[in-house]
């Protein structure tokens, strides 16, 4: 019960990552399921049409429902902590956010079990993702599942602004941010303006499919070609949203375990809005195959070309952190210097494929496959490992064991590596992508094999990681407040983990990495800014959880909302839209409660502070 | 500009030795990296350059990581805090302008082809110019200029620019043949997209579907089979004066006439809008698309075998395709051997 009405940021994190965890497992083996399939050659373990729902939801649930929930756990635990602040600007909205989302993931993934999963491809390219090509309600999961996920996200990356806006102690001015907290701004400034586009296109898609729209139908007079626009409007800025929070993450661990400041901050900051900028402004490289022309192909082309410019700048910054420093090979700092080269590798694929002659040869083959699997394997899942290993013991209170950390690392990479780098040659050779078998004696046998050995391995290093987690969590809390030494931000300040308040004293930050500046004046602790006082909590609320019980009703009600049901009360209920209308009624009922009834909170006193 | 040129230029040499290794991937009539026309080999000369500078930046990067995580390990009793650096405005700005030149050696070229594959041809006189149609699962060509259509073998003269016209019939397809082009979407009517290849050399080239339409996407392949412009002009003419011999059987070519001609057509009939027609199809390199006619091959079988695996269960070769089981219409087995062996000899010339 307290997990389903808390409002405290810490405990949404820890929320937002058993989520996560649960979507990640369930798409890391929708992945392995996909290479069993492809380890030969007219391999027969699973048909075509499960194979298209495979590749549908693990794209679908990792995008969506395995790794951003991670980052926003991430997010949601250290970025408060990080600026000094008690919370994040709007708890209860924090915890709408995750209950959105959550709500929206099991909705998606109830597919599997009420009448087929979706099979469009997790692009959902019409005319195959319109009910003439795809006719379960596999694609209606997907556009409403998403579509309340994305609530969610939306909500989040909300909050995160107007938290590092308002909410940062004295003396952080802009230019003080940790990068972390730099990252997480600006992914969710783009957070703000991406996530629109899917949901408008997800609410076009929904009608055309539900009430016979013609948006995207040819023969009403709709485009195909404009959900394409419209999905990467969205798509191509949502990989910025995934990968800016780990060059965040690898900003903070490398400084640490270097024990030397960020090199070249101002650049780096100016270089992740510049990505943040140009990741707009190029949706149509995904397109370049629809045929746009020659001018739009060449001004996509340039552009795309130019993100290498800001992304070299970060990867020599951060090797120029570590020369000259005391590089400690600590876990976390393990997975971000396996960070480095694997997302450079990533990096350049993006490049040779932003030429457009030679991607209409990559599009749609496993070169495509390989090069994004790097940059969000390779570079996100890593970054995502070095800042949990890092933050483990700051949200848990408990390390997280170092000779298992570093198995898991070394399993994974190696996995991560002979999975993915093969394929670079298998599309090269001619394989094309989302194809469930292939024909024999193509020269594509002995490379798919290696792939599956891979991502076994890979599977391998996962399970390595979750007995850390099972073992770690046995073990007594007590990390201590910085643990590893060498802690430069605000978060290393205060106990592992934190009081449910953060800061008894909002401290007072006089300069980048202000825990450091104090450590090299001699000082235990931080300044405080002001005196203790009473601290002004939240109170927990059950009506986030209603809200999106609500939403996730009406989902299913609309959706149902022209089936033909064996019994007559399941048909009533559902054509005459009573349960869509039951599902907004508990929505707006807890907005309405939300409303009508002031809840101002309550006080930790001085007295219970300094009893601690 | 010219600076830059030249800076491509040095990287000549190593372009040339990866290129050479490469070389070694895949099939000829497959494998993008081995180019048997000059769109491909347009396409292959930016992947080459693009490869070969990705590969200078990532040994600088290598080296430099592996240099710093050696050297500067952190050693035993070592405590004394390192020197806190700002930054570098100089290494800074250097780190920038070098990608940033790299970024216009790739560019410029980029462009320029970018421009020259915009190039359709279809204004062409000398072009032969073919309408391209995807289907689930399944290639329509159209030969507009010889009133012919054909499917699954796209047949071509040497050296001839082919000016393609392509479009879907159902969902969104992609029409792929790596060793002699890129792919290009086959759109729907109304954004109906042109380009154009050549084939120099005799052969036969492996095509695909490169975009997700469905269970059979992966089984969407079809052949490109370029032959010399006199055995061209003679497939030509047979396809235009076809004789459309029916089956000796009375029954079975009343059986054929009823059951396969009300989707299909041979011969002279007006090319149908949802199969794909059978003249010649006994000369063709497989079966739908997949079911290779080679029985040299130990991926091959002779076409009648290959047609009475696809004739008696056409969804265990192609799961979702369209074709109606014969033996659900009412064809007995006797009955769908007929009619395959009806078909293997339906062959042209």
């Amino acid at each position: 019960m307290d997990w389903i009405t808390t409002v405290d940021h810490k405990k949404i994190a820890i929320l937002y990552l058993w989520a996560g965890g649960l979507f990640f497992g369930i798409g890391g083996l929708e992945a392995i399921l996909i290479r069993i399939q492809l380890i030969k050659p007219m391999n027969t373990f699973l048909d075509a049409q499960t194979f298209n729902e495979l590749i549908t939801m693990h794209g679908t649930t990792m995008i969506f429902l395995g790794v951003m929930p991670v980052i926003f756990a991430l997010m949601n635990a250290v970025i408060p902590l990080q600026i000094g602040a008690r919370d994040v600007a709007f708890p209860f909205l924090n915890s709408l956010g995750f209950w959105t989302f959550l709500f929206g993931g099991l909705l998606l993934n109830l597919s599997w079990v009420m009448g087929g999963a979706p099979d469009a491809g997790w692009t959902a390219y019409t005319p195959l993702s319109s009910t003439g090509y795809s006719p379960s309600h596999g694609v209606d999961f997907y556009t409403i599942g998403l579509q309340i996920a994305g609530l969610g996200t939306l909500i989040g990356g909300i909050n995160f602004l107007a938290t590092i806006i308002t909410m940062r102690a004295p003396g952080m001015s802009f230019m003080r941010m940790p990068m972390f907290a730099w990252a997480t701004f600006i992914t969710s400034a783009i957070i703000l303006f991406a996530f629109p586009a899917v949901t408008v296109g997800l609410v076009l898609l929904t009608f055309d499919r539900i009430l016979d729209a013609n948006f995207f139908n040819v023969a009403g007079g709709g485009n195909p070609v404009l959900w394409q626009h419209i999905f990467w409007i969205f798509g191509h800025p949502e990989v910025y949203i995934l990968i800016l929070p780990a060059f965040g993450i690898i900003s903070e661990v490398i400084p640490t375990f270097s024990r030397k400041r960020l090199f070249g901050y101002s650049s780096m900051v100016f270089a992740t809005i510049l990505i943040a900028f140009l990741g707009f402004m190029v949706w149509a490289h995904h397109m370049f195959t629809t045929g746009l022309g020659p001018v739009a192909n060449a001004l996509f082309s340039v552009s795309t070309m130019l993100i290498a410019v800001p992304t070299g700048i970060k990867i020599f910054n951060w090797l120029f952190t570590m020369w000259g420093g005391q590089v400690r090979f600590t876990t976390p700092n393990l997975f971000a210097a396996g960070f480095i080269p694997t997302f450079t590798m990533g990096g350049v694929t993006g490049v040779m494929l932003a030429s457009a002659p030679a991607d209409f040869q990559f599009h749609d083959t496993y070169f495509v496959v390989a090069h994004f699997h790097y940059v969000i394997v390779g570079g996100l899942v890593l970054g995502l490992f070095a800042g949990l290993h890092y933050w483990w013991p700051k949200m848990f209170g408990r390390m997280l064991s170092e000779s298992l950390g570093k198995w898991t690392f070394w399993t994974f990479i190696i996995g991560f590596h002979l999975t993915f780098f093969v394929q670079h040659f298998l599309g090269l050779m001619g394989m094309q992508r989302r194809v469930f078998t292939y024909l024999p004696n193509q020269q594509f046998d002995t490379l798919n094999l290696v792939s599956t050995v891979g991502a076994f391995l890979m599977g391998v290093g996962m399970i390595i990681f979750l007995v850390n987690v099972f073992l770690t969590s046995r073990r007594p809390a007590d990390a201590p407040d910085d643990p590893w030494e060498d802690g430069r931000t605000l978060e290393w300040t205060i106990p592992s983990p934190p009081p449910e308040y953060n800061f008894k004293q909002t401290p007072l930050v006089r300069g980048l990495d202000a825990f450091w500046k104090e450590k090299m004046a001699g000082h235990k602790a931080m300044t405080p800014a002001e005196p203790v006082g009473p601290i002004h909590m939240p109170s927990a609320t059950i009506l986030p959880f209603l809200m999106s019980v609500g939403i996730f009703i009406a989902g299913l009600g609309f959706m149902f909302s022209r089936d033909e049901f064996s019994s007559g009360i399941m048909s009533f209920l559902f054509n005459n839209y009573i349960v869509t209308a039951l599902g907004l009624l508990i929505t707006f009922g807890s907005m309405l409660m939300r409303s009508l009834f002031d809840d101002h909170g309550w006080h930790i006193e001085p007295e219970e502070l300094e009893g601690r | 500009m010219m600076k830059t040129w030249q800076a491509g230029k040095r990287l000549l040499p190593m372009t040339a030795a990866l290129g050479l290794l490469l070389a070694g991937c895949g099939r000829e009539d497959l494998s993008v990296l081995r180019p048997q026309g000059p769109v491909a080999e347009s396409s292959y000369g930016l992947m080459k350059l693009s490869i070969t500078i990705m590969i200078v930046v990532l040994l600088i990067v290598f080296s430099i990581a592996a240099y710093v995580w050696i050297r500067f390990r952190r050693k035993k009793d070592q405590d004394e805090i390192p020197k806190q650096v700002e930054g570098s405005f100089k290494l800074e700005v250097l780190w920038t302008v070098i990608p940033l030149i790299l970024v216009i050696v790739l560019a410029i070229p980029t462009v320029k082809v970018v421009f020259a594959a915009g190039n359709d041809h279809s204004d062409d006189k000398d072009a032969i110019k073919v309408k391209v149609t995807g289907h689930q699962y399944w290639w329509e060509f159209e030969y507009t200029d010889y009133g012919i259509t054909t499917a699954q073998d796209l047949i071509i003269p040497t050296g001839k620019h082919i000016a393609f016209e392509l479009s879907t019939k159902d969902v969104l397809h992609s029409f792929w043949v790596p060793s002699l082009a890129g792919k290009m979407d086959t759109n729907p009517d109304g954004t109906v997209n042109r380009f154009s290849f050549s084939a120099p050399n005799e052969g036969v080239y492996r095509g695909k579907c490169a975009e997700l339409c469905g269970p059979s996407h992966g089984f969407m392949e079809f052949k490109v089979k370029s032959v010399s412009g006199e055995a061209f002009d003679k497939w030509v003419a047979s396809m235009k004066a076809p004789e459309s011999v029916m089956p000796e059987d009375p029954v079975l070519a009343e059986k054929f006439k009823s059951q396969c001609l009300s989707c299909h057509a041979i011969g002279s009939m007006p090319a149908s809008p949802v199969a794909p027609s059978l003249t010649g199809i006994g000369s063709r390199e497989s079966v739908a698309g997949i079911l290779l006619n080679d029985d040299t091959r130990e991926d091959g079988a002779p076409v009648l075998e290959n047609l009475k695996t696809w004739l008696h269960d056409p969804q265990s070769v192609k799961p979702g395709n369209k074709m109606p089981s014969p033996k659900d219409m009412g064809l007995s087995d006797e009955e769908i051997d007929g009619i395959a062996e009806y078909l293997a000899g339906y062959t042209l010339d």
